[in-house]
């Protein structure tokens, strides 16, 4: 029996990122700022779009793409607002990948501004899957402790921002925001961080001019 | 739970390479995997034991080389293995640190029987 030794020397993910690769091209030729976000199930992410679309209006687009195991309720939220939403829903699967975004991607209004992505909630497996994004955003509720970026660090040293949601409940929790910004920055000294209560509406203006600039640098590179 | 889907695309490449090359069967894999790659080597075994059966892959054994996260600062450039995911120097505790290994999932060989 003959053997044979190969060496192959392949990146295992290299066809998700082949495919993510193609949709960020897409959508900057297209003029559209894609975000990807992730955060533990229950962070707030879909509030945090509501607050976000009605910062955006009128004078930008926004679409979104929910990923959920289950359910179409995110989505419905979306529409509620009159945002264009699409669900995919995962049946179980903890992540989305850059080939479910392709899918969708013919639905995707071309004259968009902003294509936000909602992740399937989970810290761990979202981190290693390029969607196409211009942007990662990781949020990080202030009930879920702020020891979490050390717990969960390829969530936090792969985003370039981190959105602190629901800031209102500090004065309730164990949780020093102080402590949290000193070790997602231990992480990911690159990261932008913005602390909000997206129920309440506080904080979310710095976030969405954040978006905005980032849309323009966008455009100033297209030009 | 990821592992499962990461898998599936290795079996992708395996039986691509088994075609290229006329083999009947793969009998060893080795996989590069990074500390900060989002991959468990243990999950990744058992994901891999489990996918196996019945493809052209079933006898082979998987070997996983754990690679540290290895950065190199760029300010001094020197160069540290971290086990922590503190991204500050410790020579000049600069925050400007660059990445050199320990992110990839990487099929690094795979050894082959041919007809």
């Amino acid at each position: 029996m003959e053997k044979k030794e190969i060496l192959v020397l392949e990146d295992i993910l290299s066809s998700n990122k082949k495919i993510a690769s193609e949709i960020r091209k897409k959508l900057e030729e297209a003029g559209i700022l894609s975000i990807n976000l992730l955060s533990s199930p229950g962070a707030g992410k879909t509030t945090l779009l509501e607050r976000i679309a009605e910062g955006l209006e009128p004078r930008f687009r926004m679409a979104v793409v929910e990923g959920d195991i289950e359910t179409e309720r995110d989505t419905e939220r979306m529409r509620a607002k009159g945002i264009p939403a699409w669900q995919i829903t995962t049946g179980g699967a903890c992540h989305l990948e850059a080939k479910m975004i392709a899918k969708v991607f013919s639905r995707i209004p071309q004259d968009s501004d902003f294509l936000f992505i909602e992740n399937v909630g989970n810290l761990v497996c979202p981190a290693s899957y390029d969607l196409g994004e211009n942007l990662r955003c990781v949020l990080l509720s202030t009930p879920e402790g702020d020891d979490k970026p050390k717990k969960y660090p390829k969530a936090f040293a792969t985003s370039d921002c981190l959105i602190i949601t629901k800031s209102d409940l500090i004065p309730f929790l164990p949780f020093n925001l102080e402590k949290a910004k000193e070790e997602a920055l231990e992480i990911n000294p690159q990261l932008r961080i913005f602390v909000t209560s997206p129920l309440k509406g506080t904080g979310m203006k710095e976030v969405i001019e954040f978006f905005i600039s980032s849309l323009q640098k966008l455009h100033k590179k297209n030009a | 739970m990821h592992e499962l889907s990461v898998v599936a695309s290795l079996f992708e490449i395996l039986e691509e390479k088994a075609r290229e090359q006329g083999a009947k069967k793969i009998v060893l894999v080795k996989l590069r995997v990074g500390k900060l790659s989002g991959f468990v080597s243990e999950f990744l075994e058992s994901t891999f034991d489990v996918y196996k059966k019945e493809t052209i892959a079933e006898g082979a054994l998987l070997q996983i080389e754990e690679i540290p996260l290895k950065v190199q600062c760029q300010t001094c450039k020197q160069e540290t293995t971290r086990e922590d995911y503190l991204f500050i120097c410790p020579k000049c505790l600069s925050r400007q640190l660059k990445i050199l290994e320990g992110t990839e999932l990487v099929l690094e060989k795979i050894e082959l029987e041919l007809e």
